[in-house]
């Protein structure tokens, strides 16, 4: 030979990927098998999704719903909220200013069980953190609607918040007689400010928002309202207000106010997915005004009972997991059965080139099937859920393409590791087992398998640190800081954030690759 | 017959391998039951504070140890054929009914052989460990003993389920010839229904609780509520018996049936 032309790093390592997609390509039971595992995620999404029968209203109109089905209103983001509280409103028109002190915020806690409809019969006194009253403005009390508002809180002092999702601290501390504190709305254009002070002169600016679109006539008042406990217990709280006074900015302006104060109840209909303690109202007394309400004004989280896009892919995810380890693992033993190994090292002597090949192969292969699987699955399940009288929480566009690649990291990271224990094993059975061992056994951690006493803490421990944490990408239930609610796996929220989940899976798999190149280039083919 | 028999006994018992997977299958149950019970913490009042069934939770190793128990009886018939061994088996036993039958039964004692000491581990495992999870005499839960019928039955139970679960994974190997496809269908038949069934809700979750291999054999291990069950203990071994005796003899038809 009279020139050995060396090929460069980079074309080398194309080849190696050339050689070895060619490898998966032509074996017609792993083609077939690529195609089975993604169309077993879609069969088994829509089968897991034609099974659940709930029944929500997409209207709160009681007339267009059947009795004792459920309303979930949406914020003006897109978002699941709770509506659900006490007002006590004037309409105002143009720009204008509400002031009032609010002096007592006194609750009551349902002290029956949690499974049972709440009565008034059965509570004993208490405040729960994020009980609510003070003041609100908005330009609709229908469910759902933009807002701006001012309030005392169970245990978070004074905040200012709009629009359900935000939310500013202002003066800390609870309300008491001694302890009272000073609120105030102001509306100019379409931005309103919040105020508070302890005294009623010197005022603290508690936050402003911008509500686009706000129409000139507003109604603007007092409310009050009680969430469950965390523990899932309804409540109720009162307020007391009194130096209440409505007028319009400019000095000498027409009275923008007018007419009696008008008391709702929003969103306490038996439609209201919400669960309250009894009935809100308001009472006049002098000058002061006592309002009683129970709900939420907040982001809706688990508790709204309903599911997410993603509910019905876990099961398919699995099934395609474990064909994915089946072809991961013959992906290299098969080359060591048939001696096949010693052809392609002789093609690409570089054993750590081979690997990088194989592993960029069968991830990309594990990542299209997973993400075109759940591309594909996650319309039709959230078609047929709804179709079946389903509440979906509504997802960003954003984060479902974030499920759609987490699917497909899922399946990809989980291919690779089990290379990597193919490489060091060689032999396809204790491949598979180990790979379906460590990678899907710990997904099973519901009360059918585990044990009868499979505990929350098992399944929690087991969905941080084994690779089940990859799933975590799979999350879409809303979480809010304003919403204290049990956040477990029990509820339906994985103990770890998405990418921080992948991340858990990435180390096994970076783990298990790294120890297979150790071993490639130390042993004999 | 005894030819056969002698003949495939000293094929497994050769194989370093053979007896790795049997310690592996009862060190990973026992393990696997300790760590269970060890991490159980049962509320006296709290949900699921009564009614517990320590038998059956400390035999939940066996699941985990058949995964072992079905590869070992896969390789026996798998590995034949990727070496080319089958050849010259079937070449010293022609009759293919005769060299599967000795098969069966090798593997099938070698599963109960090791079943022994697993069932045994997992058992003391979950007497040593339970009454710490809150699951012992002084919660009005009994020491898990073997001298306590029911508890010995699914001890008994046990050890006869990982023979099934052998003959089952032997009938499949026999069938689809490729060690790497028998591992994943049988992994896949074992641990998928159960994992179906908590997803399904109504009647499909009992039906599918009743026909599926694992769901219906492991009902062997309760031992209290058993009304409640979706399967009877000892109907819950005859459908995991039912499965096998059903992929035997496809196993058998293959081998007949196709080329070596």
């Amino acid at each position: 030979m009279s020139t050995l032309v060396e090929p460069s790093r980079g074309g080398g390592f194309r080849a190696a990927l050339r050689a070895e997609w060619t490898k998966l390509r032509t074996v017609r039971g792993w083609m077939i098998g690529l195609v089975f595992a993604a169309l077993m995620v879609v069969l088994f999404t829509f089968l897991q999704a034609n099974g659940k029968h709930t029944g929500y209203c997409t209207t709160p109109n009681p007339s267009s719903c059947v009795a004792g089905n459920q309303y979930v209103p949406t914020g003006p983001g897109g978002e699941a909220v709770a509506d659900t509280y006490e007002f006590v409103a004037k309409r105002l028109t143009g720009d204008g200013t509400i002031t009032a002190r609010i002096t007592s915020l006194a609750g009551r806690i349902w002290a029956g069980a949690t499974n049972e409809a709440p009565s008034l019969a059965d509570t004993q006194p208490g405040l729960t953190s994020w009980a609510k009253a003070g003041l609100l403005m908005t330009p609709s009390t229908r469910q759902g609607s933009s807002y701006a508002a001012v309030m005392a809180t169970g245990g978070h002092g004074i905040r200012f918040q709009y629009d359900y999702t935000h939310d500013q601290a202002g003066l800390p501390g609870s309300i008491s007689g001694t302890a009272p504190r000073w609120l105030r709305l102001t509306r100019t254009g379409d931005t309103i400010t919040g105020y508070d002070s302890s005294d009623g002169t010197s005022w603290h600016r508690g936050g402003s928002a911008h509500l686009a679109g706000l129409p000139t006539t507003v109604y603007v008042g007092l409310f009050a309202t009680s969430p469950t406990t965390s523990k899932g217990s309804a409540t109720r709280a009162t307020a007391s207000f009194d130096h209440i006074a409505i007028g319009p900015l400019a000095v000498g302006a027409v009275q923008a106010a007018t007419g009696r104060w008008h008391g709702a109840s929003i969103g306490t209909g038996p439609q209201d997915f919400y669960t309250t303690l009894g009935n809100g109202g308001y009472r006049q007394a002098g000058d002061s005004i006592h309002v009683t309400g129970s709900g939420d004004i907040a982001p809706a989280v688990a508790l709204a009972g309903g599911d997410t896009a993603s509910d019905s892919l876990l099961f398919g995810l699995v099934v395609a997991l474990i064909l994915l380890i089946v072809i991961g693992t013959m992906f290299i033993t098969s080359e060591y059965r048939r001696g096949l190994i010693r052809t392609t090292f002789t093609a690409t002597p570089d054993r750590g080139r081979v690997l990088a090949a194989k592993a960029v192969v069968i991830g990309g292969v594990g990542f299209a099937v997973g993400a075109l699987a759940s591309a594909a699955a996650i319309p039709i399940g959230e078609h047929v859920m709804s179709a079946n009288g389903n509440y979906i929480f509504p997802a960003a566009s954003l984060t479902v393409a974030r499920v759609i690649a987490g699917s497909g990291a899922l399946v990809a990271l989980t291919a690779v590791a089990v290379l990597g224990i193919g490489t060091i094993l060689r032999r396809s059975a204790g491949a598979i087992l180990a790979g379906v061992v460590i990678f899907v056994l710990p997904t099973f951690t519901g009360p059918g398998i585990i044990g009868p006493t499979s505990s929350g803490s098992v399944a929690t421990w087991l969905y941080r640190v084994t690779p089940a944490a990859g799933f975590s990408m799979l999350g879409l239930l809303p979480r809010s800081g304003l919403v204290s609610y049990p956040y477990t796996m029990a509820n339906g929220y994985y103990p770890l954030p998405p990418w921080a989940g992948l991340l858990v899976l990435g180390a096994y798999a970076a783990v298990a690759l790294f120890a297979a190149r150790v071993v490639l280039r130390r042993r004999d083919a | 017959m005894s030819d056969a028999l002698r003949a495939e006994w000293t094929k497994l018992r050769t194989l370093a391998g053979t007896w790795w997977l049997m310690l592996g299958a009862v060190a990973l149950a026992v393990a696997a039951s300790a760590a269970t019970t060890a991490s159980t913490h049962v509320s006296p009042g709290g949900p699921g504070g009564a009614g517990q069934d320590p038998t059956k939770l400390s035999l939940i190793g066996i699941d985990l140890g058949q995964a072992v128990v079905a590869v070992l009886a896969i390789l026996a018939v798998t590995e034949e054929y990727g070496t080319g061994m089958i050849r010259v088996t079937l070449a010293a036993i022609p009759h293919r009914g005769v060299m599967l039958a000795a098969k069966a039964v090798n593997i099938a004692g070698l599963a109960l052989l090791a079943g022994v000491p697993a069932v045994a581990g997992c058992l003391i495992a979950g007497r040593l460990l339970l009454p710490a999870a809150g699951l012992g005499p002084t919660h009005g839960y009994a020491l898990v003993s073997i001298g306590h019928g029911p508890t010995l039955r699914a001890a008994f139970g046990s050890v006869l389920y990982l023979g099934l679960i052998a003959l089952l994974s032997l009938g499949i190997g026999a069938v689809l010839r490729d060690t790497a496809v028998s591992t994943g269908i049988v992994l896949g038949l074992l641990y998928l229904p159960p994992f179906l069934a908590q997803l399904v809700s109504g009647p499909w979750r009992r039906h599918i609780q009743q026909i599926a291999p694992m769901t219906a054999g492991v009902a062997i291990q309760a031992t209290r509520n058993i009304r409640s069950l979706p399967i009877s203990p000892w109907a819950g071994l005859g459908v995991l018996a039912g499965w096998a005796a059903a992929t035997l003899p496809v196993g058998l038809a293959v081998l007949k049936a196709r080329d070596a």
